[in-house]
């Protein structure tokens, strides 16, 4: 299988990636090199195997049902919560207008 | 006090224990290497005051009378993929330049803990995609390694490759890494030092920036076996907040460590046996087999069948898990926002994440999300998976047969920098050999077999079963006190 120039633009698209004309014409081979390559995986026969989900047996834990049980992880901090971003307006993440 | 830097863990913590040295003068020794070595590009920024900070509190407790950490006195370098409060962490991109967390990872945390002092924050490719560090956004790191002859920069290998770098020219006595594909294990053997892989869900992964969640695992990174297990005790350890976590006590991995193989079966896949691998690497393999039988093991074939299968499953499923780990970068909530004028919401998430991933992180982002796209998703994905199903049932199957599995790290020695860009393919290439033991998520580790006839270094690897990181750091002490290497590279920065 092999992607077209119109197919990367799509993915790019779907992945948030905005790229130019030149930077597509170069993906497009260097994807297609790729995905010729993974193509090898359709000869193994798996007809009789279950997709992995947890590479070592685990269990998923539940934690007790306390507010803020570890205050690293809890609330109560906006404050650092928007310390890194690149607008922070009236204790909110500020975007672009969405909503005429 | 220039020898200091000459030091491991293990020597540096037993000396600052014993007075024969403060940790004052072993951070300010490191700090001093640091600063003169920026030719390397090894680190991202430095941090010499917390070195020192961390320094003088063990020498306070030490005066004291207090008992001191596992680590203490031990200055590191930390991959700048582990989250450090108040310090830059940037995964070696521009998007996440200028971040300062409001927290520290799980991992650094332990290794403060145990009083360790950070020298810096360590170069890496960049969201630890790739093989050479060649993708930072912050520059190459060079190794300090040269072929003999020639005054071409090396690849220190990657993603560690600031920590491998580092630690070769004795700018840091041990690092964190992080290995998701062979990110600890090549760039160890390019660079004639030690790394350790343990089984996935010892080191949280919480605090650490996500590449490929069921890949990711840390691990430590020093001159020899000793210190890797003391570092990896310090680094291990159950964490509520990583729902991966290992709920299992930690071994004393230095305190059982032993050199006597007596009864150990070690398995020699004979799949690995590739085209492309260099005569010497095959050589240093031999060697490697005939030192752990002097140590007393057995050596056997045994079968790995789907090992060529690994590497094409790998680079389907660590980029449907990177497009998908990577899809919070979005110009909102932390680093890099991109607004043109007039750009509406979706605009800028473009803008943002064009101008701040490189292009090997595009190029996984876009394959992750082709393979995980509608129509796409069973013929690569869950074909994939269940490949890895299968290379983790060959791992099964074979340790009916043996205790621990003996191959090359890689399957050439370091190249140099901008020898392997023309075509990405080649360059996945080199983590051949690593790629199963992490789909398996099983614990491995590189140690130094020798030089090959350029001067560099290659790397012997050890992958052991489950839980069995005991048993890869015992064969892996055979193998350096076999090989006696001790080889460093000429100064040149």
């Amino acid at each position: 299988m092999s992607v077209t120039r119109e197919e990367v633009a799509k993915i790019a698209s779907l992945a948030r990636i905005r790229m130019e004309a030149g930077e597509l014409e170069r993906m497009v081979p260097e994807l297609n090199n790729i995905l010729n390559w993974v193509e090898q995986l359709g000869e193994v026969d798996t007809s009789a195997v279950e997709p992995m989900t947890a590479v070592i047996p685990n269990t998923l834990r539940l934690r007790d049902d306390v507010v803020d049980a570890d205050p690293r992880t809890g609330g109560g901090r906006r404050a650092d919560v928007l310390a890194n971003a690149p607008a922070a307006e009236h204790g909110f993440f500020g975007v672009p207008k969405v909503i005429e | 006090m220039t020898e200091l830097t000459n030091l491991g863990v293990k020597a540096i913590r037993d000396g600052v224990a014993t007075g024969d040295f403060t940790a004052r003068e072993v951070a300010e020794s490191f700090n001093a290497a640091v600063a003169e070595a920026a030719e390397l590009n090894a680190f991202i920024v430095t941090t010499p005051d917390h070195a020192l900070a961390a320094a003088d509190a063990v020498d306070a407790k030490r005066a004291k009378g207090e008992q001191l950490g596992r680590m203490a006195g031990v200055p590191i370098g930390m991959k700048d993929l582990f989250a450090t409060r108040g310090v830059q962490t940037t995964a070696a991109s521009h998007i996440l330049e200028g971040f300062v967390p409001e927290y520290e990872s799980t991992v650094s945390q332990k290794l403060w803990d145990a009083g360790c002092g950070m020298l810096g924050k360590l170069n890496l490719d960049q969201f630890a995609m790739g093989s050479s560090n060649e993708t930072s956004y912050f520059g190459n790191v060079s190794s300090p390694w040269r072929k003999a002859g020639t005054n071409a920069a090396m690849s220190p290998g990657g993603s560690s490759g600031g920590s491998s770098a580092a630690i070769a020219a004795r700018i840091a006595p041990a690092a964190t890494g992080t290995d998701t594909g062979g990110s600890i294990r090549q760039p160890a053997a390019f660079t004639g030092i030690t790394g350790i892989k343990p089984t996935y869900g010892r080191c949280s992964r919480w605090g650490v920036v996500a590449f490929a969640s069921s890949l990711d695992q840390a691990g430590p990174m020093a001159r020899s076996v000793e210190d890797c297990a003391i570092m990896l005790g310090a680094m291990a350890g159950f964490d509520p907040k990583d729902a991966t976590s290992l709920d299992l006590p930690v071994p004393d991995w230095e305190a059982a460590l032993s050199a006597d193989l007596k009864g150990k079966r070690i398995g020699i896949p004979r799949e690995y046996r590739m085209e492309g691998t260099d005569a010497e690497i095959q050589e240093s393999w031999e060697q490697g087999k005939a030192w752990l039988r002097d140590a007393g093991a057995e050596i056997v074939d045994v079968s790995l069948p789907h090992t060529k299968y690994a590497l094409p499953a790998y680079y389907i499923i660590a980029p449907a898990e990177a497009s998908s780990n990577l899809a919070r970068y979005d110009g909102v909530r932390y680093g890099l926002r991109d607004l043109p004028e007039g750009a509406n919401l979706q605009d800028m998430y473009a803008a943002t994440r064009a101008a701040g991933f490189g292009d090997e992180v595009k190029r996984r982002v876009l394959i992750g999300t082709y393979v995980l796209s509608a129509g796409f998703y069973d013929a690569y994905y869950t074909q994939a998976q269940k490949v890895r199903t299968l290379v983790a049932q060959d791992f099964e199957r074979a340790w009916g047969s043996c205790d621990l599995i003996l191959a090359p790290t890689t399957p050439t020695a370091s190249f140099p920098l901008g020898s392997l860009n023309e075509d990405p393919l080649t360059m996945y290439l080199n983590d051949v050999f690593a790629v199963p033991a992490s789909l398996a998520g099983l614990p491995a580790m590189s140690v130094p077999a020798g030089l090959n006839a350029d001067g560099l270094p290659l790397g012997l690897q050890l992958v052991g079963k489950p839980f069995d990181e005991q048993s890869v750091l015992d064969a892996g002490l055979a193998i350096q006190q076999c090989s006696g290497f001790d080889a460093a590279p000429q100064r040149w920065w």
